[in-house]
């Protein structure tokens, strides 16, 4: 770069930047980066590491014990399924999901910071994909790592290699679906409003009054014995459509009353709606944020 | 491109019968404008249409018809190759407070596409030249309304821009802190080498810093001119008299000085020939005339001062309807 003016030699140890700019790609790798260790408190504050942590914790602690036992008890098989695990504990997902989502977005609406990522060379598709990405990867970490814990005792365990090895694939694919759904709920629920709070309140209420809705309902309906229905009603909550998926097509006992999941046909349809579901999420927030431009 | 702006004549912002409309209210209007290198100041009052074009030469939101290029660049087709040469400081308030001004503006440089050990430099050496020392490592929670414009701007300019859109930034600053953040503003120019267009509502603090001045009001062009121009044109002295301003004024007026009264005041303009030499002719008259002085200051350029002298040269189009407005507005 020439100076200002060619007639002044300036030394105030201002340096130009001649490096490279590396564009577009790597501010949206940049952003994902920085937002999946923002899901765990990392480069933030002490205090926002606390949770995030604390429920890692929780979500690998039964693991770890069931692993323990398992060893020691020389048991011939896990006494839970890989598919099953993130099922029971479902409220520690929603948990972290409610504390962490808001976290990505909320704050970046209220402190008005998402003006100064649109000033800069990324549009709002890279924005989106970069938050739900790492909202999506955050719930991964958070699902796979009990289920890998599990896979390691079952080996330690002596158990059936190629069992055990495609019981944790199928896991995997089911916690991997289920991080992508529960990130799009959390991440366009808490993207409605600035205030972190009602957002917390939000992703809870949705997920646990959808949850305990339907899980009336089938309780009633196979009270009146009308088995049918309950395969269906379990597409009207994330977890139970999660379950109907993955009973379905991953090898899982459905956890629907008297285990009455939906089969192959109906299994279609419960893909098809988890898939429309975390691809309208993604549209939604692309529009939400089509607007907050500066 | 990197010397483009730098040489003379040369316009980092040029806009061509820019226009943009909402449904409701249009807040640009055929403006056309060049803007050189150097520090530009853009003043109007609220809702002028400032922050529109802000965000049109950022490429954000689409003009409703005309064109404008900055550094070169279509805004229309090449917005992300504007935002990667351009830095922006929003007018509000924007940092998370549990974040330290090191890691944020860290974040920002690789935001705006520099390496991770590029935007780590650039970020202490950024915040340094900006003024902040130790506490950019502390939570910017506690940061005073100073130290804050200070990051503002630093996340601005760390990726080394070759023009900084600063919209308001010595809003809510208190006069000291306002005369720092302008004379930073002048060495982002002088020192750094990177244009400036700065806005602001208040003329007079602008005149000071900027080295051209253009005036928008309900999204049209007022004047575009360089700094000087309008010190000459706008300076005034306001006296205030005990008793007597009748006589003042046909003294004054006889000594070859433009006055004219406003109220108790006599507005006297400020005569370049003479010079301080104004004072002395005042004081003398106010003497001969044997009347207390109450007061005799120089005049604060609002917008309503250039309103009232109308446009010194060409470059400009006024309204006489729009001028009557914002003297309405400023009074």
């Amino acid at each position: 770069m020439t100076p200002p003016d060619v007639n002044v030699i300036h030394n105030i140890g201002y340096r130009h930047y001649d490096g490279p700019r590396l564009g577009r790609a790597y501010a949206r790798r940049s952003l994902f980066t920085q937002s999946l260790r923002g899901a765990y408190g990392l480069g933030r504050s002490a205090k926002s590491k606390v949770l995030p942590m604390i429920l890692l914790a929780v979500m690998c602690l039964p693991a770890g014990i069931i692993v323990a036992v398992a060893v020691v008890s020389k048991a011939d098989d896990l006494p839970v399924d890989y598919t099953r695990y993130a099922i029971y504990l479902q409220a520690v997902i929603g948990l972290y999901t409610a504390a962490q989502a808001p976290q990505s977005v909320s704050l970046d609406l209220r402190f008005k910071t998402t003006p100064l990522y649109f000033s800069r060379p990324i549009e709002t598709t890279d924005y989106v994909a970069a938050k739900f990405a790492a909202m999506a990867s955050a719930l991964f970490l958070l699902t796979a790592a009990p289920v890998v814990i599990l896979y390691a005792g079952a080996l330690l365990a002596k158990l059936d290699f190629v069992d055990q090895t495609a019981g944790l694939a199928q896991g995997l694919i089911s916690v991997a679906l289920l991080s992508l759904l529960f990130a799009g709920i959390g991440l366009v629920l808490a993207a409605l409003t600035p205030r972190r709070g009602f957002g917390v309140a939000a992703v809870i209420a949705v997920l646990t009054i959808s949850y305990g809705a339907v899980s009336a309902v089938q309780g009633i309906a196979y009270d009146q014995d009308n088995t049918e229905i309950i395969g269906w009603l379990g597409l009207f909550s994330p977890i139970t459509l999660l379950d109907g998926v993955q009973t379905a097509f991953l090898g899982a006992t459905s956890s629907f009353p008297g285990a009455h999941g939906p089969d192959g046909g109906a299994g279609a349809v419960y893909l098809l709606v988890a898939l429309g579901l975390i691809a309208g999420c993604y549209g939604l927030l692309v529009r939400r944020y089509r607007k907050a431009g500066l | 491109m990197g010397c483009a702006t730098n040489v003379e004549h040369v316009t980092v912002i040029a806009t061509e019968s820019l226009s943009k409309r909402y449904p409701r209210v249009t807040a640009l209007d055929r403006l056309t404008v060049d803007i050189t290198p150097g520090v530009t100041g853009l003043v109007g009052a609220n809702g002028a249409g400032k922050s529109t074009l802000i965000k049109i030469l950022l490429g954000l939101s689409p003009a409703s018809e005309g064109r404008a290029r900055v550094l070169g660049l279509d805004v229309a087709t090449e917005g992300n190759a504007i935002r990667e040469r351009v830095g922006y400081m929003p007018e509000h308030d924007c940092l998370p407070p549990d974040v330290s001004a090191t890691e944020f503006v860290v974040h920002m440089a690789r935001m705006s596409g520099l390496p991770p050990s590029a935007a780590r430099e650039r970020t202490a050496d950024t915040l340094r030249h900006v003024g902040l020392y130790e506490e950019r490592y502390r939570p910017m929670g506690g940061y005073s309304t100073g130290m804050k414009q200070r990051v503002k701007l630093a996340q601005a300019l760390v990726h080394d821009p070759q023009l900084v859109l600063l919209d308001e930034p010595t809003n809510g600053l208190d006069p000291v802190g306002r005369d720092e953040m302008l004379a930073l503003i002048r060495r982002v120019h002088t020192d750094f080498g990177i244009s400036v267009l700065v806005t602001s509502h208040l003329l007079g603090e602008l005149e000071r810093t900027c080295d051209q001045v253009v005036v928008i009001d309900g999204g049209k062009l007022l004047r575009a001119s360089s700094t000087s121009d309008f010190t000459q044109a706008t300076a005034s002295l306001a006296v205030e008299v005990t008793d007597r301003e009748d006589a003042l004024l046909e003294l004054l007026s006889e000594a070859g000085l433009a006055v004219r009264a406003e109220g108790v005041l006599l507005l006297v303009d400020m005569d370049p020939e003479r010079g301080d030499r104004t004072y002395d002719t005042v004081r003398d008259a106010v003497a001969e005339l044997g009347v207390g002085m109450v007061r005799m200051e120089q005049r604060r350029h609002r917008i309503a001062e250039i309103f009232r002298t109308g446009p010194a040269d060409g470059t400009g189009t006024a309204d006489p309807h729009r001028q009557e407005g914002v003297n309405h507005d400023a009074a």
